[in-house]
């Protein structure tokens, strides 16, 4: 069964399907999940109404919701379920919430790809509609008036023609008994009676983050536990010729090591391989691993050089490769006499170094498992570790921490692995803790790319043929290490929504010798970079302000479609919410009104991404040793229907520290198959005194149904930063990062 | 035997005296307020304060801490809620929240030593502490906002 027909044959699961390559990852919910849940150990399932899985009221009035997406900093732990809250009409504050553990009855629980809310907006509402209709009906029966005389009103069912009113707590138990009501039977709120979506609340972790309460992976603690430590093989696919622990079993606290066998290629979720140190603290299993005396077999990746590699892109992107979207014949408009223009665009390796490194407790007991993960995948966890033990899935149960960071990296579940293999083969609870220098140097990196781009353009500048080329080891390359091509094309590059006659969207081969994983924003970062850089280069070139130049390619509102386009339904690429972010940006920052210093400049982007439209204006001061300050961008967002404006602000002003990372100092290289970068100090990241100052972000007011907001605000935050250093210097940006090109 | 007070209580401590003291709040007394980062100091996730000045407890080894009064993010307030804490949740600044504790420890440990900040100041004492969710402008606000309600 296609996903397609999938979608189509359940109405309210419309929009469910992520864009491009993450198609894959998103699961459906189970026909069964709508009716009634099987019985689970979640105080949902032993409330005594629980119309579905994600739901359940007490006697006493307690609400309680799953969240069954991850926490790891997008708030939706709070966002999901406050659209259950409002259309159920409860009082927020009676609200208690359950993290769920990795189970298929929920649905998708892959927290990826910006489609949390956008996914599951109408199940939310779906679950909320349903316990207030039988709550209304129990109401009704007792008071032996017709349901349609009762009201819900904010945790009571009120009956105003008699002043009778009685609370959900009362109601519980004689609802309990009613028929779950159909999904096409349902009423639902209008939009001018939600109390809480589109206000918003703060995060309902809030206090217990700001007193160090909040419970991570990091703070996993089990009776009995041990540490343990992992020396992975240096090069990916590398393993153990010999080893000697003699010295490492001397310290203090190191009680045995244990191997871990390499992954059976293709890698996919699987743990890397390598000698882990079992100590009863962590510290204890990080000097014990220094003292291991390892002879690896490094492998076929040994000779990956991110020097040689970097050539090799560049020299597959300059000659023709796949064609993925081609409209009208630019080969035509190229050989003819007009002038034409060409850039080439080069990212490095990203790592996701989420503040919380990688770590999973495991406890293997008779046949069946119990993990601790702080992962956005839980899953995917099941289904790994189910694999990697010999065990079902089933028996795997996955409970899910606060996350300390994400960014996709914990999307993968090879360190949570990792664990349930040393619990069973230890016979005890096993804690695994990477290092930093464990989480930087065996990442699955943010792919390397090379773009090429080549415009015809008339007497105005204007391009009337337009060829892009993008290079990049694919992420697919995780399931198949022979895979060149990548559906990252879907994410910012064949959905390119500018007017040209004749467009060429081309993908190059290149294969993958480390792992390759989805960092926040995925191949929208390199593909809006050059598409937006680029454009900037044209209008400099045509003397034209970029603005007014970047709204005549994005050309007149309209809907716009090619040949095998692959479209979210109801959610078409409309360039009337592009021009309309972009103009608001450029008015936000006084774009054209303000008059900019020596060594000052205002740089702007747009770009679509995981169905939200944004555009940022970002000022630059560049002194004369060339150092960048970042004074304040102006970020304008239309992700539709926005259920929590504040926490979405939220994600938009990380997203420009994000972005300033990646642009300012963020590449990871890899020499001899072995990764170059280990801490802080040599992968640096924007702190306080290179953040952007000021970040104001602006939220369309828009009805349109919910799209993403975890992820768009990076793509176009990086070329309009870049644009900005071109209009402060003159020096134009063609190579992240920015340490390599000389601004002073 | 390493003698040490941690957020008002006695302890001892006879094992590794290299351990750093981070190691020993988490692992040993289960204070998982401080957290691990880099273990390097270059993150400063693990910020706990040395009679009110902040240090770093990843690379604080425990013969180093014998006889400190350390406190931890669990001990920052004996009475509800530090004003720093106070000004982070009216600003709702954190995401993921892993560096907070770290980052909150920092900003007191700033404004009793500096009630008054400026920008300066501020980027001075928090270029330190690392946020990857990039919370830092309302770090920023949250610091002078704790300043001014101390001092108001």
């Amino acid at each position: 069964m296609s996903a397609i027909e999938n979608v189509s044959r359940r109405g309210f699961m419309k929009g469910m399907v992520s864009a491009g390559a993450l198609v894959l990852s998103v699961r459906f919910l189970p026909e069964a999940l709508w009716a009634e849940g099987l019985p689970k150990n979640t105080n949902v399932d032993r409330a005594v109404l629980n119309p579905s899985v994600y739901l359940g009221i007490n006697t006493d009035g307690t609400v309680f919701i799953i969240a069954h997406r991850s926490e790891m900093g997008t708030g939706i732990r709070t966002s999901l379920p406050l659209v259950l809250a409002d259309e159920l009409e409860a009082d927020w504050k009676r609200v208690k919430l359950e993290q769920a553990i990795g189970d298929e009855r929920y649905g998708d629980q892959n927290t990826d790809g910006s489609h949390s809310i956008r996914s599951f907006f109408d199940v939310m509402l779906q679950a909320g509609a349903s316990a207030r209709t039988m709550l209304t009906q129990a109401a009704a029966q007792k008071w032996g008036v017709p349901p349609a005389e009762c009201v819900a009103d904010f945790h009571t069912i009120a009956h105003h023609a008699t002043g009778r009113k009685l609370g959900y707590g009362e109601l519980a138990a004689e609802a309990s008994k009613l028929p779950v009501p159909k999904k096409e039977d349902l009423q639902f709120k209008p939009r001018s009676a939600w109390r809480y979506i589109g206000k918003g609340t703060s995060s309902y972790d809030l206090t217990e983050l700001c007193t160090g309460k909040s419970q991570y992976g990091m703070d996993v603690r089990r009776d009995g536990m041990v540490y343990a430590s992992i020396e992975h093989p240096p090069v990916v696919g590398g393993k153990v010729k010999t080893y000697d622990d003699k010295d490492a079993l001397q310290v203090k606290g190191v009680s045995q090591t244990v191997t871990i066998d390499t992954f059976t290629p293709p890698w996919g979720f699987q743990p890397l391989g390598g000698v882990a140190v079992i100590a009863n603290n962590t510290w204890s299993a990080f000097q014990g691993r220094k003292k291991l005396n390892i002879s690896w077999d490094d492998g076929p990746n040994a000779s990956y050089d991110s020097v040689e590699f970097k050539k090799e892109l560049q020299e597959t992107a300059r000659k023709p490769g796949k064609v993925v979207r081609e409209e009208g014949n630019v080969d035509n408009v190229f050989a003819g006499a007009g002038k034409t223009m060409e850039a080439e665009y080069y990212l490095p390796h990203l790592a996701h170094a989420t503040m919380e490194p990688l770590v999973a407790t495991a406890e293997f007991k008779d046949g069946k498992v119990t993990v601790w993960a702080p992962t956005q995948n839980p899953q995917a966890v099941q289904e790994t570790v189910g694999k990697v033990l010999g065990i079902a899935k089933e028996d795997v149960i996955c409970n899910v921490t606060m996350l300390g960071g994400g960014f996709g990296r914990k999307s993968k579940p090879d360190y949570v692995a990792e664990a349930a293999i040393l619990s069973k083969k230890v016979g005890k609870p096993v804690k695994v803790v990477w290092s930093r220098e464990d989480d930087m140097k065996f990442d699955f990196y943010h792919s390397v790319s090379a773009m090429y781009m080549k415009a015809a353009v008339d007497a105005n500048g204007k391009p009337t043929a337009w060829l892009q080329r993008s290079v990049f080891p694919p992420i697919g390359s995780m399931n198949d290490i022979n895979t060149e091509y990548g559906g990252e094309v879907g994410m910012g590059w064949t959905d390119i929504p500018y007017n040209i006659p004749n467009l060429r969207v081309e993908n190059g081969r290149a294969r993958a010798h480390v792992r390759i994983g989805w960092l926040r924003a995925v191949a929208n970062i390199y593909h809006a970079f050059a598409v937006q850089t680029f454009t900037d280069e044209l209008a400099a070139a045509s003397g034209r302000d970029h603005l007014e130049y970047l709204l005549d390619v994005i050309g007149d509102p309209r809907i716009v479609s090619y040949k095998d386009m692959q479209n979210v339904p109801g959610y078409p690429i409309d360039t009337a919410r592009l021009r309309r972010v972009t103009e608001m940006a450029a008015e936000k920052a006084g774009w054209g009104k303000r008059k900019m210093g020596k060594g000052t400049g205002l740089g702007i982007a747009a770009h679509r991404s995981f169905l939200s439209y944004v555009a940022s204006v970002v000022e630059v001061e560049v002194n004369d040793k060339g150092e960048i300050r970042i004074p304040r961008v102006d970020t304008v967002v239309d992700a539709g229907t926005v259920v929590n404006p504040e926490l979405v602000r939220l994600q938009f002003e990380g997203a420009a520290v994000f972005g300033t990372s990646i642009a300012l100092s963020g590449e990871i290289t890899a020499a001899k198959g072995r990764i170059v970068q280990s801490n802080f100090h040599n992968y640096e990241v924007a702190r306080m005194n290179k953040a952007p100052l000021k970040t104001n972000v602006y939220l369309v007011d828009s009805t349109a149904p919910p799209a993403g907001v975890g992820e768009p605000g990076v793509p176009p935050f990086i070329p309009a930063l870049c644009n900005a250093v071109f209009a402060a210097t003159g020096k134009r940006v063609r190579e992240l990062p920015l340490s390599k090109t000389k601004l002073a | 035997m390493i003698q040490l007070k941690i957020n008002g209580i006695n302890h001892s401590f006879d094992g590794d005296p290299e351990m750093p003291l981070l190691w020993y709040l988490r692992d040993e007394l289960h204070l998982t307020g401080t957290k691990f980062g880099c273990g390097m100091a270059l993150c400063g996730a693990c910020t706990v304060h040395d009679k009110g000045r902040a240090i770093r407890a990843c690379i604080t080894p425990m013969s180093a801490a014998a006889g400190k009064e350390i406190t931890t993010i669990e001990g920052l307030s004996q009475h509800g809620l530090h004003p720093v804490q106070k000004a982070w949740i009216e600003l709702n600044v954190p995401q993921c929240g892993y560096c907070q504790s770290g980052q909150i420890m920092q900003a007191a440990s700033l404004l009793s030593s500096k009630p008054k900040v400026t920008d300066e100041d501020i980027d001075q004492a928090m270029s330190g502490n690392i946020c990857r969710c990039g919370c830092f402008n309302r770090i920023r606000s949250a610091i002078k906002a704790a300043a001014k309600g101390s001092h108001a």
